[in-house]
């Protein structure tokens, strides 16, 4: 099954997330901003990225344009956890070289579409 | 499959309360005018991921709270808008709001929904009335109903061409015309013109085009929502095709402009389910409800009261019982065929084994120490907002924040820490003008300090205010009738009477310092937790008062005495000295009460087998010994038969398994299994005063 990186600097949405993942059988490694998320990135084999924004540290479309160049990562789905408001953040993810995104607040099963999607 | 999200409320609750802590703290170090953009950057951070996970976990009128508060704080992270101190006054406020809020979702209780309202609607108002260009609240995907073709058409015939760097955005064009076929019949064609040579061929990036033929009945926002997150990344005709022209293909869009080698044009079918049934539409978004109102239901249990503890202790906490596993396992071997002659071996085997147990029982009380900064954080923003009350200028100073005392102990400490706080913000410092009349510097300094102390924790809350003002307390004690019209006092017993009960010197009944609710309070709260209180004052320098605290409540140093068959056990911090009673030292006063004469002081004699009517081995005070203590800043000696060893006990409330019992603090079991009673030093001082005022109060009658 595949892996999947999910970072998050909120524990509830983390445990959330690693939930539903795991539920589906994915295989999940967690990271708590982007500093942890690059870090464990550099020690693993990845197939998706999922992102929060605001962390503290190292926000998400950092972490995303430093995983974007590292070679493992050239194409790898990366997708932001965002919020409505945040349609400025959208395009600063993509030109930072995210996939997609998936729009906040979100359900287990609105999470799993996605991904399932994604990777097809 | 539907999971419960509910099971991660605990957490959110948690991590939410933490949040707010911070946007306090942030708030309250905010200069308004000149605000530093991290701090509104960390309280963005938090309002945001409440407002997430608020969302996400169905409590929609938190949410909705934080959603305006949220696109406040965005605008002044963006510099939008100024950050102007009424707004940091209605952010506190909506962090108030938040915590009550979340409080009461918590704890299944009913939300003050005026309030809520009362605080969102300022919010708005200064939301609308500010500067900044509400950009924000523009709905995404407006714009396009206008759009007349939007309905019902047969079809779509949509050119998508990606643009080169496509892949490397992590999406992939087949997994997107796989999602179009979702949604409809399709029919796609892809454009190679743009494909160069073969050893020319960069495999990373994208050079085919695709026209897609999409029939059924589908929105145009359908369409658009396959393509929402490439839409930069490539360009996109998207056209209805009326009935009639739907049979006909168009021809594959946009000629390369500057293909090195136009390749051979084909007909190519890059996606192998092409042919799916028009079936009824299926976004994407349309999942989301059920499982929503699912999680509205009530959480549980209310506060489960977790606390966050390092690894590192955990780490140790596994790492000593490891060794006392391998202790035990010794000791059973050594136990199997035990012979005399391995005497020496299994005493070295149970000492360590004390080792270990004692290690680990340090360890385990670790577990609940936390820093002291977690009730201090509280102090900047009370004394924010009773400045502005008193028209004070204070600034706080606080050392000491990384000293540890036990969760328990820091929960029932706050109370009167506030208190003591209030007092000292509200009578104890001074306005600026009468400051800069006495020639001291216009703003006050309340400094908070902690320190640990032998077994204890020392808290001190120290003021540069206008100190007791000594004459008023002693005249106002002599009205109350606490002290005798012609009593002289040193200042320092002066002092120690602002603790009597029933007695408070504030002038005006303020909201800040509360309604009498005096200092007598106080010592008793700090007083139940087995501490106590002292003041220093010095008039115009400023007060300082010390509370003094057990590190934990759980276990105790303490002194096993006897009395008769029992066994009682003296908290080991209220010892001053135990001694030989000497004949002529004891003083026999009117009503039958005793006093011993020790150097220079009187002390009470406290017949313990009297207080708890029980029969001592003998009643002669020259057969047994005094163990002079102090409680309530009381000394009194307490006569027992014998005093036994030392040790660490660990407390068994007496209130949970029987009731509360005066002169009693609680029970502990012995290592023989026997229960002895812990004495409440501070409670009996005051009923052996109670006895000997009713016996004197009896002897004049008579």
């Amino acid at each position: 099954m595949p892996t999947i990186l999910a970072v998050d600097d909120s524990a509830s949405m983390r445990q959330m997330v690693t939930f539903t993942l795991k539920g589906a059988g994915f295989t999940v490694i967690d990271a708590v901003d982007g500093v942890d998320a690059l870090a464990k990135a550099k020690t693993a084999k990845v197939d998706l990225v999922l992102t929060d924004v605001n962390m503290p540290r190292m926000d998400g479309i950092s972490l995303i344009k430093e995983l974007r160049a590292l070679p493992n990562f050239k194409f790898t789905p990366i997708l932001m956890l965002t919020t409505e408001s945040g349609t400025g953040k959208k395009t600063e993810g993509k030109s930072a070289g995210a996939t997609g995104w998936i729009v906040k607040p979100f359900n287990p099963d609105q999470l799993l579409a996605t991904i399932k999607k994604v990777l097809g | 499959m539907s999971i419960d999200i509910s099971q991660f409320l605990d957490t959110f609750y948690e991590e939410s309360f933490e949040g707010l802590d911070t946007m306090e703290t942030e708030l309250l170090g905010l200069n308004p005018g000149e605000a530093d953009a991290e701090s509104i950057n960390t309280i963005f951070r938090a309002a945001h991921s409440i407002k997430g996970g608020s969302g996400t976990f169905g409590l929609m009128n938190v949410a909705d709270f934080t959603h305006v508060l949220e696109t406040l704080l965005d605008e002044m992270r963006d510099g939008r808008r100024e950050v102007i101190q009424p707004a940091v006054d209605l952010m506190l406020a909506s962090v108030d709001v938040l915590r009550e809020m979340l409080t009461a979702l918590r704890n299944s209780e009913d939300v003050d929904t005026v309030r809520v309202a009362e605080v969102h609607d300022q919010l708005e108002a200064l939301l609308k009335g500010g500067s900044a260009d509400a950009e924000d609240e523009v709905v995404e995907d407006s714009g396009e109903a206008d759009n007349a073709i939007g309905s019902s058409t047969a079809g779509w015939s949509i050119g998508f061409k990606p643009l080169s760097h496509l892949f490397k955005t992590g999406n992939d064009p087949v997994r997107i015309i796989k999602e179009l076929s979702e949604l409809g019949a399709i029919k796609a064609s892809a454009d190679l013109s743009a494909m160069p040579e073969f050893d020319l061929l960069d495999p990373e990036e994208c050079c085919l085009a695709w026209q897609v033929e999409l029939s059924g009945e589908v929105t145009e926002e359908q369409v658009k929502d396959v393509f929402s997150w490439v839409d930069e990344d490539c360009e996109l005709v998207i056209e209805a095709i009326s009935s009639a022209a739907a049979e006909e293909p168009e021809p594959p869009l946009s000629e390369p402009e500057a293909a090195p080698t136009p390749a051979p044009v084909a007909e190519a079918d890059p996606t192998p389910p092409a042919e799916s049934k028009p079936a009824e539409p299926k976004p994407v978004e349309a999942v989301a409800k059920k499982t929503v109102s699912a999680a509205a239901k009530k959480p549980q249990a209310a506060e489960s009261g977790s606390i966050r503890v390092g690894i590192d202790k955990v780490d140790a906490l596994i790492n000593m019982v490891g060794e006392l596993v391998i202790t035990q396992s010794m000791l059973n071997q050594l136990g199997e065929d035990f012979t005399m002659d391995r005497v020496q071996r299994l005493q070295e085997g149970l000492s360590e084994l004390e080792r270990h147990t004692r290690e680990l029982q340090e360890n385990v009380m670790q577990i609940r120490m936390l820093p002291i900064s977690f009730s201090f954080n509280r102090f900047p923003r009370l004394v924010h907002d009773l400045c502005s009350k008193l028209n004070k200028k204070i600034e706080l100073k606080m050392s000491g924040e990384n000293t540890e005392l036990d969760k328990t102990v820091m929960e029932k400490i706050g109370d009167p820490m506030v208190h003591l706080v209030r007092n000292s913000l509200d009578h104890g410092i001074e306005s600026p003008e009468d400051r800069l009349a006495k020639g001291k510097p216009e703003t006050g300094i309340l400094h908070l300090n902690a320190y640990h102390q032998g077994g204890n924790i020392v808290i001190e809350i120290n003021d540069d205010g206008a100190g007791l003002n000594t004459d008023r307390i002693l005249q106002k004690a002599i009205e109350k009738g606490i002290v005798g019209e012609n009593e002289s006092l040193s200042d320092e017993k002066i002092h120690e009477l602002i603790f009597a009960p029933g007695f408070s010197t504030a002038e005006v009944v303020s909201d800040v310092s509360g309604r009498g609710v005096g200092m007598d309070v106080v010592k008793r709260n700090i007083r139940d937790l087995g501490g106590v209180v002292e003041v220093k004052s010095k008039k115009d320098a400023g007060s300082t008062f010390t509370i003094r605290l057990p590190l934990t409540l759980a276990i105790l140093d303490g002194q096993l005495v006897r009395l008769g068959d029992e066994t009682y056990i003296v908290p080991l911090v209220s010892i001053i000295e135990s001694l030989q009673i000497k004949a002529e030292n004891v003083n026999s006063i009117a009503g039958g009460a005793e006093l011993y004469k020790l150097r220079e002081e009187y002390l009470p004699i406290i017949r313990l087998h009297e207080v708890f009517e029980i029969t001592p081995v003998n009643t002669e005070l020259v057969n047994g010994l005094l163990v002079v203590v102090e409680g309530d800043g009381q000394q009194a000696g307490i006569f027992v038969d014998d005093l036994l060893g030392q040790q660490q006990v660990v407390i068994k409330s007496l209130e949970t398994n029987y009731k509360k019992v005066e002169g009693l603090s609680g029970a502990t079991i012995l290592g023989d299994g026997t229960v002895a009673l812990i004495l409440d030093v501070a409670g009996l001082v005051t009923l052996s005063r109670e006895r000997v005022k009713a016996l004197k109060n009896q002897a004049a009658v008579a």
